[in-house]
């Protein structure tokens, strides 16, 4: 009868697994310091990766769910905080003539969308929505390893294989054909901390800072999850030890 | 019930004038459970501590969400950024559900393995399986709640079973809905429902606990405790047994929750809503790919709506489809083996529910769909006539085993229960 | 029965009991402290979030109110008058005899320039919103602010001078980031 749990957890744990899985779509793996129970952000990556969505991505993709104080946990200072706020327009109002007017950004204010609405969202791109990035690494399977590749598979198409007008070949992409237009090409950032600015760079930056923007609270999360499971397993050799103590009359008898 | 003499005063007064202190000695304390229950025995508990935990968990999450269209998902993510210690309390309500099916999982096999659902057990059977229903009732629409794309084509193909239903179909959806779609109305009722429903199942469990303690818990031997040398008191020895199982439990609970938060959940569902586009694959949460695959097993709409709430159905009824006296499987060698048939058949519904309606699936869908109904209606009725059972055992504290079923002796290779 | 039982089980503690009590009762209070420590997000969870936080200190430019003029502010949910004052109305505050107050506090412990005034617009009785910061609006008798729920009067240093109002209107914590901006909170 203990297999017959063991199983049951085994194969109930390996169902989405078994439901999640791809075409043909070639997916890259690399190494990411978030991953495994012990993981953690790299800051100095995240950094360049922050600095390559504002200037590559942020002309479509908002990033709606961070505000400018969230920056901290990539390891800027109140006052880097504040520069980088201000150097947004933010919508606020309405005024007193119910006006509504633009000021600097502050701290406490989220990423100012690239567009008004949805639908504008829509009308600027072909009618292919953008979609928020926050928690784009959430919402794919494999986010890591998936956006990774799908930033650094763009490439001419297989001959036979028909790319409309509008529309881009990507190996990694479901189906190959992608609206947007390949992003990163390499060097087309420049660091000031001379790290590799190659295609690759670009790639894993934005997937560092991604990954942050998704689950912010990565970190605290898995270093809580240590201490709470250290506890755990002391918790089970100790109530084992005095259930034991419990039972030894019955056993005798 | 006997009323006990208290040393403290204050609850001697108390409980000469409301009897809980009694009450609890006798029904947690003194209460005899018997003295053979395996760690199978453990779920019970592990259930309504799992309980517990989700109606906790989802009051506080209930003080940040907003139940809006609008707003919904973006609470949603407010919750997890900026709340204190709110992406570890969602994140438990999140597996907690999952893990709560587990343990409500293994418990119902082990009724079914033990026949814990006979008489006189049938109605502490039938509340469980009431409790099953309205759990997936309450874990369907509090998956609606984080209005993601998964979340709302889960509550439009769920909700559009009804249309099913002949003539009043359509109007029964609409109703359920507010409108003309899965819209606000339909998130408000779906969270003021999904608030309510796990209270009516605390309800439902202390019926359980009361249908329970009228006879005592079933053993592994199937046979009923016959005085005080096959019982042992509840506490301290399945407290702390039940103790033990809760830190075990907690300890893969943990694990899940801290280190792979969203593997039992769909990455879809970090997408928000969408009414104009549907994900590629829509799948149900795992708990209820067993029954989404019988659903998507009969090629007739209303058939397999019907069939789907057959499949709860026919466990109601299951008292009375197996008429075998003997309970454990121990005891009943074929049973054994059509117990754990059933048992592989339901892990390859759920597989199949899992997978896309298509080729070989839907031919393996249909054959487990209709393995899974002839178990219980035909094998079942079967077995309670042909089958010869091992001889039981006299009680549960001597292993002396008497004529039983068949009237055969043969006390020698039957199986004794080690007591843990 | 139950008094027979507890004695003899008195009588049969010894060592081997004593053990097997420890790990009994140490596995019951690591129980405990688990309780506990998962108590505790859920009672912490109903604190201020990081985002109600991240909007508890604001930042004001002063420098576009005019001399004579207030403007109202929303700070934690509540309204703050950061008045720009007169000269007539400096010296009427600093002119007043402290003893006298039924909240004697000096002026220039209210006020850390005296140009500006900050306190907060909820009335020290009842909690309602004094007039007096839009020109026009009834003042009161100390030309300062009026609460119109119980008619209580402040003076131009927001003193309570006569109603019903225990103290002096709040002055919230406030610091100059420079000469024209302040942080309040």
């Amino acid at each position: 009868m203990k297999r017959f749990l063991v199983s049951l957890i085994g194969i109930v744990m390996s169902l989405p697994v078994l439901a999640a899985g791809g075409g043909d779509t070639v997916i890259r793996q690399a190494e990411w310091s978030f991953s495994g129970p012990f993981g953690h952000f790299d800051k100095a990556s995240m950094q360049r990766g922050f600095q390559v969505y504002r200037e590559v991505c942020a002309g479509c993709h908002s990033l709606k769910y961070i505000a400018f104080r969230n920056l901290a946990d990539l390891g800027y200072s109140e006052a880097e905080i504040k520069a980088i706020a201000a150097e947004y327009d933010v919508e606020d109002g309405p005024n007193d003539e119910g006006e509504m007017f633009t000021r600097p950004g502050i701290p406490a204010d989220r990423m100012p969308s690239p567009y008004a609405n949805d639908n504008a969202a829509r009308a600027a791109n072909n009618g292919a929505y953008p979609p928020d990035l926050s928690l784009i690494f959430k919402a794919r399977p494999n986010g890591a390893d998936y956006l990774y590749s799908l930033l650094t598979s763009y490439g001419d198409a297989p001959a036979g294989k028909d790319v409309p007008e509008g529309m881009y070949y990507n190996a990694a992409y479901s189906g190959h054909l992608i609206a947007m237009p390949q992003p990163l090409y390499g060097e087309d950032v420049s660091y000031a901390d001379g790290a590799d600015d190659s295609i690759d760079g670009h790639a894993k930056d934005l997937v560092n800072f991604l990954a942050w923007t998704a689950e912010p609270f990565l970190e605290t999360r898995k270093r809580t999850g240590v201490a709470v499971l250290t506890f755990l397993i002391l918790l089970v050799g100790v109530s084992y030890g005095a259930m034991k103590f419990i039972w030894s009359d019955v056993k005798k008898a | 019930m006997e009323s006990k003499e208290f040393k403290n005063p204050v609850v001697s007064w108390i409980d000469h004038r409301l009897p809980i202190f009694s009450f609890l000695n006798h029904e947690a304390n003194e209460y005899p459970t018997p003295k053979n229950l395996n760690y199978f025995w453990n779920f019970g508990s592990l259930a309504g501590i799992a309980l517990v935990i989700m109606i906790v968990t989802g009051i506080t999450l209930a003080m940040s969400y907003t139940a809006h269209t609008d707003y919904a998902f973006d609470s949603v993510e407010r919750i997890m950024r900026d709340v204190n210690h709110g992406w570890l309390i969602r994140y438990i309500h999140m597996n907690g559900a999952s893990f709560f099916f587990i343990v409500v999982f293994i418990h119902i096999f082990r009724g079914l393995y033990y026949g814990s659902y006979k008489a006189p057990r049938e109605l502490l059977w039938m509340l469980g399986v009431l409790i099953l229903l309205l759990m997936m009732a309450t874990a369907f629409m509090g998956y609606v709640l984080p209005w993601g794309q998964m979340s709302f084509w889960g509550a439009t193909v769920i909700t559009n079973l009804f249309s099913a239903i002949p003539l009043v179909g359509e109007n029964i959806v609409i109703w359920l809905w507010g409108g003309f779609s899965v819209d606000n109305p339909t998130l408000n009722r779906f969270f003021a429902l999904h608030y309510l429903l796990p209270f009516v199942i605390v309800g439902v469990v202390v019926l359980h606990l009361v249908a329970l303690h009228r006879f005592g818990s079933n053993n592994p031997l199937g046979i009923d405790t016959r005085g005080p040398q096959d019982t042992l008191p509840f506490h301290p020895y399945y407290t702390i047994k039940d103790f033990f199982g809760l830190s075990v439990f907690l300890t893969f609970f943990a694990a899940a929750v801290f280190f792979v938060p969203n593997m039992m959940g769909h990455p879809d569902n970090y997408i928000p809503a969408n009414a104009l586009q549907t994900p590629a694959h829509i799948v149900p949460e795992w708990y209820f790919l067993p029954f989404y695959a019988i659903l998507r097993a009969v090629p007739d709409k209303l058939g397999g709506v019907l069939a789907m709430f057959g499949a709860i159905a026919v466990l109601f009824v299951l008292p009375w489809l197996d008429r075998s006296p003997i309970r454990s499987a121990r005891f009943r060698p074929i049973f054994k083996i059509f117990f754990w048939l059933l048992f592989i058949d339901c892990l390859v519904l759920g597989y199949i529910g899992a997978m896309p309606a298509e080729g070989i699936y839907v031919l393996i869908g249909r054959l487990a769909t209709v393995w899974y109904f002839a178990h219980f209606l035909i094998i079942l009725p079967v077995l309670s006539v042909i089958e010869t059972p091992r001889p039981l055992p006299q009680s549960i504290s001597q292993p002396i085993f008497s004529a039983a079923g068949g009237g055969l002796a043969g006390a020698m290779s039957a199986p004794k229960e080690k007591v843990e | 029965m139950a008094k027979s039982k507890s004695k003899t089980s008195e009588m049969e503690t010894s060592q081997g009991k004593s053990r097997r009590d420890f790990i009994v009762v140490a596995s019951y209070a690591m129980g405990a402290v688990g309780a506990g420590a998962f108590a505790w997000p859920l009672i912490d969870q109903m604190n201020p979030a990081a985002d109600t936080l991240a909007l508890a200190s604001i930042e004001v430019d002063i420098s576009k109110i005019a001399e004579g003029q207030s403007i109202t502010l929303k700070w934690r949910g509540k309204p703050v008058f950061i008045r720009h004052r007169t000269a007539d109305e400096i010296r009427q505050a600093q002119d007043v005899d402290i003893d006298g107050l039924r909240h004697p506090e000096g002026d220039e412990i209210r006020a850390q320039k005296p140009e500006y005034l900050v306190v907060l617009g909820v009335c020290t009785h009842l909690g309602c919103v004094p007039l007096g910061q839009k020109v026009g609006e009834v003042r009161g008798e100390y030309d300062g602010w009026f609460c119109p729920c119980h008619g209580s009067h402040y003076d131009a240093s927001g003193r309570i001078r006569k109603g019903p109002a225990p103290t002096n209107l709040e002055v919230p914590p406030y610091a100059f980031l420079s000469d024209n901006v302040i942080r309040i909170g």
